[in-house]
């Protein structure tokens, strides 16, 4: 169906229009007025003690949250990729849930399970390990929305990928350790990178759930988002802005990554 | 690292003349249902316990419990702005999303890729940057002279932001492998382009497009980082259930906080199965017309 | 074999870029949100303090000038502020905290009853109570709608802005003030309620969580009148006005038992006390209990022609079960039902 010239350009006008002020104007507003008073105040307001610690804090549950995703994400998309088995189909569809659940209710999850006053508030009360108001709940919360991630995307390049070459390792005596480290691993290698890059950002950018779990203490148990709503709510909106930044940069490279990802796919899928 | 040359040697329980396929299976049985087991018990452990743990506390009070909170005057107000404006975000974004996905796909111009990137920075962000972006541009001090914080519009543009991915993802790969050949077709059959849309496009993309609207609202009715600082949570104009959630378990009502958040859940669900369906009959029928 | 080695490295590099950043993002830190300062390497104690939505001001200058003092050398202060009524549980709930600073004495007797803070904690001199505050009204600039008094809150048209009591300690003292005052301090129950009745339900629309959130919505624009602490009112520069008839706000500070650093923690609670520590927290608009101190700062701090006090109502463990109980208090009952 071709359209006359002047629908075509309608189109693209609003198009353009509609994203421009709901996406471009609005992040540009934000650096500019992040960037406005002068770098030297950027970098200050970046790096107050309270921001390195909500740094670090971030950056310590990134570090724990992608291992366990990768460790047990990819066994279950190979899984989920290679085998039939009963129940499949409510795996699928538990793996989806995080995607329908609003990070509030996640925060409820958590305290109705973990608090003390919980189902399962024993183990801070009889075994004195804190998980809401403590660094686990936090960590609980990240794995709860990164937990699709992962698997999420390497589900389909397996699909795609096949089993030829693992078929081809066996039938020469590979054992699976080494089919999986040598052919599975390397043949998942962008959809893993992808879905790990994904899960960094879901991490460093939840909110909700988060601050429902923790305690938010400046300094000891902030993220960076976190960090964003104190300044706010406290009065310090510029201080705000500069931390949402530096977010956004994480933003601006998942955008790259996924450039990036889909020529890769693109490319193996000509190659092939 | 080497490799045996002699693959009999070390597999003494197969014969030679087995077909490669064969010869794989017993080995790996035992460790695939490991790897399901493992993979269960992950999901059970981070997903599906808590919300098992939502759904008891929900009951601990019994029905009249459940109820009370449900039906809550501040409940029932929250419930009511939150559908009312997600149902509009959610048009509204099928709407756009089915246009911005159109021109991506079937229009060409310069810094068309950078358009389709941008597309994906809702996903990427975190919420509460999200409101913060919004609040500096349409809030006070707003250079433009548009002041919807506190106002429904203002969750209403916060919920539109963080959702506009959904649709436009969810169509633009349909509309990529659409068949042009039923469209030159209808157009050599003197349809108009009105027609040839609404008769041949629109129903090729229905599935996409429920499916992609189904994902909107379901993250339109939970969400709650973008609209914390632009919304205001005004009761019956503002506050949306996410809030009235978090309120009740700040003031320590457990078995409220669960009970309206299995009603969202549940609103979530219902709303992805319907969809779901829809979509698949819409696909059905579109599969038997050809 | 090629695909498997440049992946390995590749790798490699990417966990040895994440390791370092990790690690340089550990080496600073700190409570401290202020610009251009360094890290506090010098403190060796860290102080929880578990607040309620609005005493940051005098915190912030308070705790300099005891680590200033020979007992408070090398202690820093970590504060959290929120609603009274949420911090409160959340310190039952297990937030962590080695002081707690409430709005109203119920939020510390939670934690008596939880073992978490002592049963003496308001044995001393002040009764555990450094310093208050009386409740009065933010009007907008020039006082357009010329409210003076409880009765022109009540006026046609009149939006009054007050927290939630469910969650805030703000909101308590807030109704309570009227009650005293239209009940001639609890004489006549029928007529106090009546009016906070219907100042709730005809007055009240928004359902702010805390008494620092009120006055941000009332700053914001919205509202004719906050009802609030007159140490908000003078932090933020509102014009304000005290009603004649207003309620004494009291404050306490207590140690939890659970602390730490439980000498520190006491030390920090009893500098309250001293008259250097007074005087910051009258700089900073709280009305001290110590009466020298009070008698110095006498101009900032106008005596209303009646202060009426919650001994006058017979005390909290009278007043909180009858008037603010979660599900049967008087007052939030009539809450509820306005606002949900």
């Amino acid at each position: 169906m071709t359209l006359s010239r002047s629908t075509q350009l309608i189109l693209r006008v609003i198009a353009s229009l509609y994203i421009f002020a709901l996406l471009v104007v609005p992040l540009g507003a934000i650096l500019w007025r992040a960037l406005a008073p002068g770098v030297g105040e950027f970098f200050a307001s970046i790096s107050t003690p309270a921001a390195q610690s909500a740094l670090s804090l971030s950056l310590l549950v990134v570090a724990i949250v992608v291992p366990l995703n990768v460790i047990f994400g990819v066994p279950t998309a190979i899984v989920l990729a290679r085998r039939k088995f009963r129940g499949k189909n409510a795996l699928q569809a538990a793996i989806d849930l995080p995607f329908a659940v609003s990070p509030v209710v996640i925060g409820v999850a958590l305290i109705v399970l973990w608090g003390s006053a919980g189902l399962f508030g024993f183990v801070e009360n009889s075994w004195g390990f804190k998980i809401i108001f403590g660094f686990p709940g936090i960590v609980l919360a990240s794995l709860f929305v990164t937990i699709p991630f992962v698997i999420r995307e390497v589900e389909p390049v397996l699909h795609e990928v096949g089993t030829d070459q693992e078929e081809a390792a066996a039938t020469l005596g590979a054992n699976w350790w080494q089919t999986f480290w040598r052919i599975t691993l390397p043949s998942i290698r962008w959809g893993l990178t992808y879905g790990v890059v994904l899960t960094v950002a879901r991490t460093l950018g939840e909110f909700g759930a988060v601050l429902m779990v923790s305690s938010n203490l400046p300094g000891q148990s902030q993220t960076l988002t976190l960090l964003v709503h104190d300044r706010y709510t406290l009065g310090n909106p510029y201080g705000a802005y500069t931390v949402s930044v530096v977010l956004m940069a994480v933003a601006l490279i998942v955008l790259v990554a996924q450039i990036l990802f889909d020529a890769q796919r693109s490319r193996v899928k000509t190659d092939d | 690292m080497s490799i045996s040359t002699n693959p009999e040697a070390s597999r003494p329980e197969l014969s030679p003349g087995d077909p490669p396929a064969v010869r794989r299976l017993p080995r790996r049985a035992n460790g695939a249902n490991l790897q399901v087991g493992v993979a269960v018990l992950w999901l059970s452990l981070i997903v599906l316990l808590p919300l098992a743990a939502i759904l008891w506390t929900s009951a601990e009070g019994g029905f009249g419990a459940f109820w009370s909170a449900v039906s809550s005057p501040s409940a029932l107000a929250s419930f009511r702005v939150t559908l009312t404006i997600s149902v509009g975000v959610t048009l509204v974004n099928v709407v756009f999303g089915l246009l911005i996905a159109w021109v991506l796909v079937r229009d060409d111009f310069p810094l068309k890729r950078v358009v389709d990137a941008i597309i994906d920075l809702p996903f990427a962000l975190p919420t509460i940057v999200a409101s913060l972006v919004l609040l500096s541009l349409y809030g006070p001090g707003s250079p433009v002279g548009i002041h919807i914080q506190h106002t429904a519009w203002g969750v209403a543009l916060a919920l539109a932001f963080v959702t506009l991915p959904f649709v436009v993802r969810a169509v633009q790969p349909v509309l990529l492998e659409l068949d042009r050949e039923v469209e030159e077709a209808a157009a050599s059959l003197g349809a108009n382009s009105a027609t040839i849309f609404l008769k041949v496009i629109l129903p090729a993309l229905a599935p996409s497009l429920l499916s992609g609207a189904g994902l909107a609202f379901s993250r339109a009715i939970g969400e709650f980082g973008s609209i914390v600082l632009i919304g205001g949570a005004i009761p019956g104009e503002t506050e949306v259930s996410s809030q009235w959630i978090r309120t009740l378990i700040e003031n320590d009502d457990r078995v409220g906080a669960a009970a309206i958040s299995i009603v969202l859940l549940l609103i979530s669900f219902v709303v992805l199965f319907v969809l779901r369906y829809f979509g698949a009959r819409a696909a059905k029928r579109e599969e038997s017309a050809r | 074999m090629r695909n498997v080695l440049t992946t390995t490295k590749r790798w490699s590099a990417l966990t040895a870029l994440a390791l370092s950043t990790t690690l340089v993002a550990a080496c600073g830190g700190g409570a401290s949100d202020v610009a251009g300062e360094g890290n506090s390497a010098d403190a060796d104690t860290t102080l929880t303090l578990v607040a309620y939505a609005v005493p940051e001001p005098g915190w912030s200058k308070v705790a300099p000038v005891f680590a200033g003092t020979e007992e408070g050398k090398g202690v820093g202060v970590t504060a959290s502020y929120g609603a009274s009524g949420d911090q409160s549980r959340g310190v039952e709930s297990g937030k962590p905290a080695d002081v707690v600073n409430f709005s109203v004495e119920p939020d510390i007797t939670r934690l008596v009853k939880a073992g978490l803070v002592d049963e003496d904690w308001n044995a001393g001199a002040q009764k555990g109570l450094p310093f208050g505050s009386v409740v009065t009204f933010a009007v907008r600039e020039g006082n357009p709608k010329n409210i003076r008094d409880w009765d022109d809150l009540l006026k046609p048209g009149v939006e009054v802005i007050t927290p939630s009591p469910l969650s805030s300690g703000a909101a308590k003292w807030n109704l309570l003030a009227p009650y005293a005052a239209k009940s001639n301090g609890g004489q006549d129950h029928a007529a106090g309620i009546a009016y906070v009745q219907e100042l709730v339900t005809q007055h009240v629309k928004l359902r702010p969580g805390s008494g620092r959130e009120a006055t941000d919505v009332f700053r914001q624009g919205t509202g004719d009148v906050l009802l609030a602490y007159e140490n908000e009112a003078l932090h933020y520069d509102l014009e304000h006005v005290n009603p004649p008839q207003t309620f004494k706000i009291e404050n306490p500070v207590a140690v939890v038992n659970t602390s730490k650093h439980l000498d520190k923690a006491t030390a920090f609670v009893n500098f309250q006390y001293t008259p250097e520590a007074q005087k910051v927290w009258a700089e900073e608009g709280f009305r001290p209990s110590d009466p020298a101190v009070a008698e110095e700062f006498a101009d900032k701090f106008p005596a209303p022609e009646k202060l009426w006090s919650i001994t006058d109502l017979g005390g909290w463990s009278k007043v909180d079960p009858q008037l603010f109980d979660k599900d049967n208090g008087e007052i939030t009952k009539i809450y509820k039902q306005a606002t949900g």
